[in-house]
């Protein structure tokens, strides 16, 4: 795995942290439910009902017409660099699939709904995958490829 | 009306996402790597979610109810078990191997990006053997106990 440098961007990912606060609270004020993405998307891929399905759809497409609404203002997606080959990839995604679906939520779930209702259980979660991500991080770069 | 607002609500988190650096696995992992080429930007993204999340919450908790449904429907389990902590630990891991979450990696779908159309097929196989496996070990508790 190799390292790509990134500038640190203060105010860009402070008003995309603000945009994002403003879609869950929309969401929550319509339709009362959590933002969480592990639930938006095992509910769209297994549905209770077709009214069920029908608001995580347009969920879904509303945050995928986002990159484009970028790519139309600026000229260019958002930046995807990835310093980690494909298998990384496949196997990083299972692990998140298998971790979100027994944790019962992930980054938005309970990072930002769950712990801004200072849910015990959230903000356990949250501690919990930081943690781990911060040593998986550490042994890859440092302890594996140092 | 509804369908519109929760489309603007998507789009606003999609927005975030992109704009915030989510989406981009090189700043996630670097936001890890305190002990390396160390970017503490996506603090100001959780920061900012917060900012906006917690008081939003608030005060729509205090008001009563959703504009279209008869009220809010927020998970009330309150155990911390193992499997809580066990799977957001999992997570934790995988987050760090491939930099992407999975509020990151639907956004940016419609870029086409090889890495995120494998990360995010990969991770609906992983919620499906998830799923899976616990349905096998429902099905193997209700069997032990009808015997």
């Amino acid at each position: 795995m190799e390292v790509i440098e990134t500038a640190f961007t203060p105010w860009a990912s402070l008003i995309g942290g603000l945009l994002i606060g403003l879609g869950t609270v929309l969401l929550m004020a319509v339709r009362g439910n959590v933002l969480g993405a592990t639930g938006i998307l095992a509910g769209f891929m297994t549905p209770s009902s077709s009214s069920d399905w029908a608001w995580r759809a347009v969920m879904i497409l509303g945050m995928i017409s986002a990159p484009i609404a970028i790519l139309l203002a600026t000229g260019s997606f958002p930046a995807i660099e990835v310093p980690v080959n494909r298998w990384m990839m496949i196997v990083g995604g299972i692990i998140v699939g298998v971790g979100v679906t027994y944790g019962s939520g992930c980054t938005s779930g309970h990072g930002v709904c769950g712990v801004a209702r200072l849910s015990p259980r959230s903000i356990t979660a949250t501690i919990s995958f930081m943690l781990t991500a911060g040593i998986t991080v550490y042994i890859l770069r440092h302890v594996i490829g140092g | 009306m509804e369908k519109l607002l929760v489309y603007i609500s998507g789009l606003l988190f999609g927005l975030g996402v992109s704009i915030g650096g989510m989406a981009n696995p090189a700043k996630v992992q670097n936001f890890f790597d305190v002990a390396g080429a160390w970017d503490p930007s996506l603090i100001l993204v959780m920061g900012g979610a917060l900012a906006v999340t917690a008081p939003g919450y608030w005060f729509l908790f205090k008001r009563g109810k959703p504009m279209f449904a008869s009220a809010f429907s927020v998970p009330t389990n309150r155990t911390i078990d193992t499997k809580l902590v066990a799977g957001s630990a999992v997570f934790g891991i995988g987050w760090g191997i491939a930099g992407f979450c999975p509020g990151a990696s639907i956004p940016v779908l419609s870029t086409l990006n090889p890495d995120v159309l494998i990360f995010t097929a990969s991770l609906i196989g992983g919620v499906l053997i998830a799923k899976g496996a616990m349905k096998m070990t429902a099905n193997r508790k209700a069997a032990a106990q009808a015997a």
